[in-house]
């Protein structure tokens, strides 16, 4: 896990507003990787359970998973996703999985 | 005989009860309206007991006065939904219900034992809900003798029941504190999983400069991991701590049990909606009116009478073999009482966030969007007698079901 992020691929990718990548599917691990390296998080096994789980959730339901449904249904306890993406689980694993922001709030 | 059952006589039970009555061909169809509460709640109206505004006694009206006589109604716990049998087992009776169409309308819950901590040794002493009428109520007893201290609202996790509602609190709390005289002896502190005041980010702006001119001091992104309630502290996940003297909580709200027990929910029993018909995504003869759905709109009576066209509409359809139009566009429309007997309206849908104006005749209003008057105020406080006399009936309130853009003020960028 401690290969060298390649930034120039995140380049040619489209974002909105807040740093979301807009097309769910140009996304590939190695860009999980880089966003990773932006927002200063070194991905374990951890992070990507719940990246992978992000990601499934996303081709399901159409849209990114609330913070308790990773909790609740991805089985990763709520202070352990704190640890893992400080500042906003949900959102953070949403940006480094290429999905739009998660919309559990309205 | 046909059957249309009809589980939850709130807002949106009651008024499908009536509007179907209307409707459908009563020698060729049955409708069953089931609730396990003999008591209608209007539930906006919590929000002003803990000030004394409303008594207990203004809220509630029995269920009855409000359903037509052609509809057979039930009081009974549910015991579970059988919607691959087309059937639904209520306690009270032992042969199944069998339907042809079922409307849910099990509405939503708080649960406060979800944030850990929460019920145990404060509850109800130094912890409260309004959300309830028993907790409003309680809520309204301890302030009578308050001499002030620090005060946090807090709300444990979105979605929640009328999502202004904790503004309008803090807002209603501010003002009381002034005419109480105490104020300057009372810190308000919010704190909300939200990344600010407000769900949408215009009304999010300026109802955060409400809380600012109103000295209320907002902490946003607070995710509550547990309540210490021996040393009156809350504390969040990412172990921000803040200490209150009395706490004022907005618990998880959650769908009712029996979509649990159905297996028919999602991870906070709120049954996956398609959120332009109303249809369940499952289940092509089960309809599902307000807050016990899933859709990204807000979960408010306000909500619920928008979906009440659309879902009749689409369910006369679904009778005659048609297939349901997605006419159901989000739209929500809240008067938020801002204090010192005024109020601000809000006004809008899944696409189009609250702007500022007039509604709903453009550059005429009456009422004024994204902004405080008192002519808004008056508008919630005549609410009350419009939903117990017009809405629940289900007639007509002469507004559009869907979103309009008419007065609505919208800036270049």
């Amino acid at each position: 896990m401690t290969k060298v992020a390649d930034f120039s691929i995140l380049e040619t990718l489209d974002y909105d507003d807040d740093g979301f990548m807009t097309d769910a599917s140009a996304w590939t691990p190695e860009i999980g990787e880089a966003i990773a390296t932006v927002l200063e998080i070194g991905l374990t096994e951890r992070h990507w359970a719940v990246i992978d789980f992000a990601r499934k959730e996303f081709v399901e339901n159409g849209e990114a998973p609330t913070l308790r449904k990773i909790s609740k249904v991805g089985g990763v306890p709520m202070k352990e996703l704190y640890d893992l993406f400080p500042g906003g689980p949900a959102k953070i694993a949403a940006k480094i999985a290429g999905l739009p922001k998660p919309t559990g709030c309205i | 005989m046909k059957t249309l059952l009809i589980l939850g006589a709130g807002t949106g039970g009651t008024m499908v009860a009536n509007k179907m009555s209307q409707l459908l061909d009563t020698r060729e169809w049955k409708i069953i309206l089931v609730d396990k509460d003999e008591t209608h709640y209007y539930q906006p109206g919590f929000l002003f007991v803990p000030f004394n505004i409303y008594t207990p006694n203004d809220v509630v009206k029995p269920k009855r006065n409000f359903i037509p006589k052609n509809v057979e109604l039930i009081f009974s716990d549910i015991e579970v939904i059988e919607p691959d049998k087309n059937q639904v087992k209520l306690s009270k009776r032992t042969s199944p219900i069998r339907y042809d169409q079922l409307v849910i309308a099990t509405g939503s819950d708080i649960r406060p034992e979800e944030v850990e901590g929460l019920a145990n040794g404060g509850w109800q002493k130094n912890i409260f809900d309004f959300y309830t009428l028993d907790g409003a109520t309680k809520l309204g007893e301890f302030l009578k003798t308050w001499k002030g201290g620090r005060m946090v609202l807090n709300v444990a996790e979105m979605p929640i029941k009328c999502p202004v509602a904790p503004l309008e609190f803090l807002f209603l709390a501010d003002w009381f504190f002034h005419e109480q005289g105490i104020r300057d002896k009372v810190e308000i502190v919010y704190s909300t999983p939200l990344p600010g005041a407000f769900t949408k980010p215009r009304a999010s702006a300026i109802l955060g400069d409400f809380l600012e001119q109103k000295g209320i001091h907002l902490e946003a992104d607070y995710n509550i991991m547990e309540v210490d309630s021996g040393k009156n502290i809350i504390r969040s996940y990412d172990e921000r701590e803040i200490n209150y003297d009395l706490l004022v909580t907005i618990p998880t709200n959650m769908g009712a049990e029996v979509i649990e027990r159905s297996g028919m929910g999602d991870e906070l029993n709120f049954i996956p909606t398609n959120k332009h018909t109303l249809q369940s995504k499952k289940w092509e003869n089960v309809w599902i009116i307000g807050d016990a759905g899933n859709v990204p709109a807000s979960k408010a009576g306000s909500v619920a009478h928008f979906m009440l066209d659309v879902l009749v509409e689409n369910l006369q359809r679904a009778i005659e073999g048609h297939a349901p139009l997605p006419e159901f566009d989000g739209h929500a429309n809240c008067f938020i009482e801002s204090g010192f007997n005024k109020g601000i309206l809000i006004d809008f849908n899944y696409d189009v966030e609250p702007l500022p104006g007039t509604y709903p005749i453009p550059a005429f209003g009456p009422f004024s969007l994204l902004k405080e008057s008192t002519f808004n105020h008056w508008g919630k406080m005549a609410f009350r007698w419009m939903y117990w006399n017009i809405l629940l009936k289900g007639r007509k309130i002469p507004v559009s079901s869907q979103m309009s853009m008419a007065g609505k003020l919208v800036y270049e960028n």
